[in-house]
């Protein structure tokens, strides 16, 4: 095994994809001889050709539903979103479309696109290049909502995105792209969607997370372990479907509960997993559920000082830790 | 171009319009007859909906003629696809969803063709005929039905797609978005606009700033057509050639502009007196398709005032069938509700 970064390996995942099956195309601004802005889809029209790789114009809705009438005939459409902040013009056509046709016609049309999108802050990318989007997502049934924090977990979520026969959205922490390393199989491997991965072993408090905050949390739970406290840290990777029995099993065994995103804490996806924890494993809890992320910012801001001042670190996760530690 | 109201009255004879077209008198009779059918089957759903057992109707009053015509074209020259607008419910009858099909769609029964009381009437998909129509957010389709004309390509197919929208529909980005794609990669698709000077109630006037929606067309890098839709020969003649154009070498793409009339308000909800003077509608009835194709046909010799009682008569029993049958189906069983959220 070699060690790859995680856009590496997401460009390995849709390599071998696209090899393995003449139905899997990729389409968006700038994916052909560009490569796409984060180069995932580097080499790839030169091997692959114009018709299976297709440089759109900038006009996202028309990106996203090209893509639903591509899955409605047939083919496997990957389409790249450039940044999460572009994805507003196709919202229609994913939450409103996308989301709605296998219901909507009783079974008889069926989706099979994914939507790769590049979000989350730490880059100075401002209020429109640094956007978590997943809790406008994770309300929409229909939708499949993938957000990987490590190369293995990249590569192997993105083919079972692939050939899942659902609109699947498959989030990709940007600074984890080329700052994250790790451990990834040459050759085929996938990753079943809707399950989370215990990501450190832990009995004081379990530390829900991920994307690039999952990284940040590692790190706090490595720091707390040397202060005496067992930090269990759950990479949920998957967002929509949420993996209950994995959330619940962790809860109950250590019975007290930090959740932490980089997306706003009001509405967002920790809202949901504190519900489905309070709803069903209440009497195993020795402490109130809580939750650390995002401020009610309606974007990260631009200058370095605000934007330290809106993100999740080590420090801000590790003092959330100790205080629950101590209640 | 073939002109319905400038023919003189001519014998039976080859030189007829409709032959030059390759038209029969017994093609031009069913023509008429799915016309007379889907008028009665709208004027039928009108009455169920004011007894309160339709919650909703979208008119086809006043472009059957233009919705016949194209789908006419389309079955003659073969494989094409549809992504179809709410109110084609002619369309629908030429491509063969019978009478109670059209009933229990309008019911919400489980029965439906489409969605099975899963949606409004005719959204969702049915394979058999081949239809796709999957939202009420006007103009959303186009990219769906660019999107599949794209894979027809891709997999060396020679479908040809066929998308409908309404004026108003065409004021929609994605609208814009799809066309202008479609023009880049010369898509085998022609874009067809039923074009009834209003969006519900805000007049073409306010919705664009020309007469004539097919003037875009040349923007987006293909050619496009403002037709009578009243003029059912001109709707043959154009679709034909534009599916012809489709599928051709250095083809792609065409923007058909039938300029119809909306007999009826919006909807069944919809109230046109607000916004429709007495003079407006009257002046659209009198561009009431019906009545222009009977007279051609009446004119021309191809029926016979005795021959349109039949056909009337006919029609009128087939919808009593119809709805009857349509009350009796069961509704769609609440079990159901969550089932085909996901795909297996």
């Amino acid at each position: 095994m070699a060690a790859k970064s995680v856009i590496e390996a997401i460009r390995e995942a849709m390599l071998e994809e696209m090899r393995a099956d003449s139905r899997v195309m990729v389409l968006g601004e700038d994916v052909g001889k560009r490569g796409g802005v984060f180069l995932a889809t580097q080499g790839f029209i030169e091997e692959f050709g114009e018709a299976r790789v297709i440089d759109t114009p900038l006009a996202e809705a028309s990106i996203a539903g090209i893509s639903v009438g591509l899955a409605f005939k047939g083919l496997r459409p990957i389409a790249e979103i450039q940044f999460s902040d572009f994805w507003w013009p196709a919202c229609n056509q994913i939450i409103g479309e996308a989301s709605r046709a296998h219901y909507g016609s009783n079974g008889a049309l069926s989706v099979p696109m994914v939507v790769r999108i590049p979000y989350g802050g730490g880059v100075l990318g401002g209020l429109y290049h640094s956007q978590s989007i997943e809790g406008y997502l994770y309300n929409t049934p229909g939708l499949k909502v993938i957000t990987p924090a490590t190369p293995y977990d990249a590569k192997g979520l993105l083919k079972a995105s692939i050939r899942d026969n659902n609109p699947v959205i498959f989030l990709e922490h940007k600074k984890t792209y080329r700052a994250v390393r790790g451990e990834v199989p040459d050759g085929d491997y996938i990753i079943p969607i809707g399950v989370a991965d215990v990501k450190r072993q832990g009995s004081d408090i379990s530390l829900f997370s991920y994307g690039l905050t999952m990284h940040y949390s590692l790190e706090a739970a490595a720091r707390l372990e040397k202060e005496g406290v067992s930090v269990e840290v759950v990479d949920l990777r998957t967002l929509r479907p949420l993996d209950k029995d994995t959330i619940l099993a962790s809860a109950r065994k250590t019975g007290k509960v930090l959740i932490a995103h980089e997306a706003n804490v009001i509405g967002g996806v920790g809202a949901e997993v504190a519900a489905i924890i309070a709803a069903d494993a209440f009497e195993y809890l020795d402490a109130p559920i809580h939750r650390i992320g995002g401020p009610d910012a309606p974007g990260m801001a631009f200058a370095p000082t605000l934007e330290s001042a809106y993100m999740l670190n080590p420090d801000k996760i590790s003092a959330a830790l100790r205080e629950l530690a101590a209640y | 171009m073939a002109q319905l109201k400038e023919r003189p009255a001519t014998s039976h004879s080859a030189s007829l319009p409709h032959h030059d077209l390759s038209v029969s008198d017994s093609q031009m009779l069913e023509l008429y007859s799915k016309m007379v059918l889907a008028r009665g089957l709208d004027e039928r759903l009108w009455a169920l909906n004011r007894q309160g057992k339709v919650p909703l109707l979208a008119s086809c009053q006043g472009l059957e003629s233009a919705s016949v015509g194209n789908a006419f074209a389309a079955l003659q020259e073969g494989g094409c696809f549809f992504f179809s607008y709410y109110r084609e419910l002619p369309l629908r009858l030429m491509l063969g969803l019978s009478p109670l099909d059209i009933m229990v769609a309008h019911y919400g029964k489980a029965a439906d063709a489409f969605n099975a009381g899963r949606q409004f009437l005719f959204q969702g998909y049915s394979p058999k005929h081949p239809i796709i129509i999957n939202s009420n957010v006007v103009g959303s389709s186009l990219c769906h039905a660019t999107g599949y004309a794209l894979g027809c390509k891709t997999l060396g197919e020679d479908t040809v797609v066929l998308v409908s929208f309404g004026d108003g529909g065409s004021s929609e980005g994605e609208a814009h978005e799809a066309m202008n794609f479609a023009g880049i990669h010369k898509l085998p698709i022609v874009f067809i606009c039923y074009n009834n000077k209003l969006a519900i109630s805000v007049p073409q006037r306010k919705q664009m700033a020309i007469d004539n929606l097919a003037d875009r067309a040349p923007g987006y890098g293909f050619p496009g057509y403002s037709i009578d839709g009243m003029d059912i020969l001109s709707v043959i003649k154009h679709t034909r050639e534009a599916i012809q154009r489709a599928r051709s070498k250095d083809g792609g793409p065409t923007l058909l502009e039938f300029k119809v009339e909306r007999l009826k308000p919006h909807t069944s909800d919809d109230d046109d007196r607000k916004y429709r003077t007495p003079e407006e509608l009257d002046l659209v009835r009198r561009r009431d398709p019906l009545p222009i194709f009977r007279s051609y046909l009446l004119e021309h010799g191809v029926i016979t005032d005795e021959q349109d009682r039949l056909i009337q008569a006919q029609v009128k029993e087939k919808i009593d069938q119809a709805t009857e049958a349509a009350e009796k189906e069961p509704w769609p069983d609440p079990s159901t509700l969550l089932n085909h959220v996901y795909s297996p």
